[in-house]
């Protein structure tokens, strides 16, 4: 027996009818098209379909649709206004090499803006164990966390860290 | 991986959510966090025909203290028990094992009641509430009832919730002066299950005699185990290198570990034994801060 929820999703509200078993991540790319969340391994193990739900970082594809009823969501594609500046964090990642194929990018952005959101100014440990639910198989993270560094220096409104690559 | 289909009932009381298990009887399964229950009903390991979802129920969400015990609603997230200021003064060990527990957004989502209710001994939770010593309150048609932990877990993923009860609260003695908690587990990498895990909790009174002690073992056995013999040697006298030892040697001859990927049965062993050690001088460290 199909669902009626209202979602709200980077600030517009959709009423939806699903199917109960219909996840999150399901409804996010087929139901309302927005692929930026992307499906990694689909069994909670590797982040790339992380998302906020009530600005809380989760895995979207661990997550049914019908327990978003009521909710607001925000993926990779709210985070910055269509055509408009890219949000600190994106910026960090583009001028700190944070990616290279980018499919876990989305993922990361998400959960790094929850983890700044409660610590503004983190270490590299605490970084590194705020991203521990995220894998990326390119960049060997080193580059990932100075983007969150770079991005956690803007948005608290100091000088940002050179942005020299690292060659290790 | 998508789950069979089932009806979905998101119940706005908790005698509603009891009268729906009651009605639906075994084809009902509970859904709290979810990520135990979902990736089972992704590979279709679990196949409910009604899907009850309690996480709309108000009041199973506290985390509070009340006449010498921490009371901790079953809705309580993991991400909760990691930030609680109020468990992190009298029980440290959450916040050791909250950091071990899957990963920051799994922990976003699931619940310190799930954890237990779920019946599974590789869960960490479990070792932590056998040192702690703490009960856990069901609720069913008939009302609540307390339940010590010690009664808790009957085998692989059965637990004292019968059908038609929910889990509503977990309940932690709060221990006197003098008392340390610590938790540590051997894990390949963030997110897995202990290779083995070791929960200790323990009061040092006057003259340094261990007047309580509470030792839990996680994964290495069919149901979480209560180290007996290690808590013995170490209760009524100064803690030594010698009975410390010996609690470790206990545990590791007490504990039934399988062998798997993670490791050999007589690893399993060894790693819990020195788990024990490990976890005992770091409770004692804390109980003399």
């Amino acid at each position: 027996m199909n669902k009626t929820i209202n979602v709200t999703v980077n600030g517009t509200k959709h009423t939806l009818e699903v199917e109960p078993r219909l996840l999150l991540v399901h409804m996010i790319r087929e139901v309302l098209n927005m692929t930026g969340t992307h499906i990694g391994c689909d069994t909670s193990s590797c982040g790339a379909c992380t998302i906020l739900l009530n600005g809380k970082s989760i895995k979207s594809c661990t997550v049914l649709a019908v327990q978003a009823d009521g909710k607001s969501i925000t993926t990779v594609e709210g985070l910055a206004p269509e055509g408009g500046p890219l949000h600190p964090l994106q910026e960090g990642f583009k001028e700190n090499h944070g990616l290279h194929c980018g499919f876990c990018t989305p993922g990361m952005l998400l959960r790094a803006h929850e983890l700044l959101e409660h610590n503004p100014n983190p270490t590299e440990d605490e970084i590194r164990w705020g991203i521990s639910g995220n894998l990326c198989r390119c960049t060997g993270y080193n580059n990932i966390v100075k983007a969150i560094q770079w991005a956690g220096a803007k948005m608290r409104g100091e000088e940002t860290p050179s942005t020299e690559p690292e060659f290790v | 991986m998508i789950a069979q289909s089932f009806q979905y009932e998101s119940p706005g009381s908790l005698s509603e959510a009891i009268s729906l298990l009651n009605k639906y009887g075994d084809d009902a399964k509970i859904l709290s966090g979810g990520h135990s229950l979902i990736p089972m009903m992704k590979l279709r390991l679990a196949t409910p025909a009604y899907l009850i979802d309690i996480n709309g129920i108000p009041g199973l969400s506290h985390i509070s203290e009340d006449g010498g015990i921490v009371r901790i609603g079953s809705l309580v997230r993991e991400a909760e028990v990691e930030h609680s200021d109020l468990l992190a003064k009298h029980f440290p060990i959450f916040r050791d094992v909250t950091k071990l527990i899957a990963d920051p957004q799994v922990r976003n989502m699931g619940t310190l009641g799930g954890n237990l209710a779920h019946g599974d001994a590789a869960n960490d939770h479990p070792a932590v509430m056998l040192a702690l010593r703490a009960s856990v309150a069901i609720t069913g048609a008939e009302g609540e009832r307390e339940v010590p932990i010690d009664e808790f877990f009957f085998g692989f993923y059965m637990t004292a919730v019968q059908q038609g009860e929910i889990l509503t609260e977990i309940r932690i003695p709060i221990p006197p002066k003098g008392t340390g908690s610590a938790y540590h587990k051997l894990e390949r990498k963030v997110g897995d299950y202990a290779t083995s895990g070791a929960a200790v909790q323990l009061t040092i009174g006057e003259m340094g005699v261990v007047t309580a002690v509470g030792i839990g073992l996680t994964n290495v056995n069919s149901v979480p185990l209560r180290a007996v013999r290690s808590e013995e040697v170490l209760l009524g006298k100064p803690l030594s290198e010698e009975t410390i030892a010996l609690a470790a040697q206990y545990a590791s001859e007490d504990c039934n570990p399988s062998a798997d990927l993670r490791g050999s049965e007589e690893y399993k062993r060894h790693v819990t034994g020195v788990l024990v050690k490990r976890m005992i001088h770091k409770a004692a460290e804390r109980a003399m801060q």
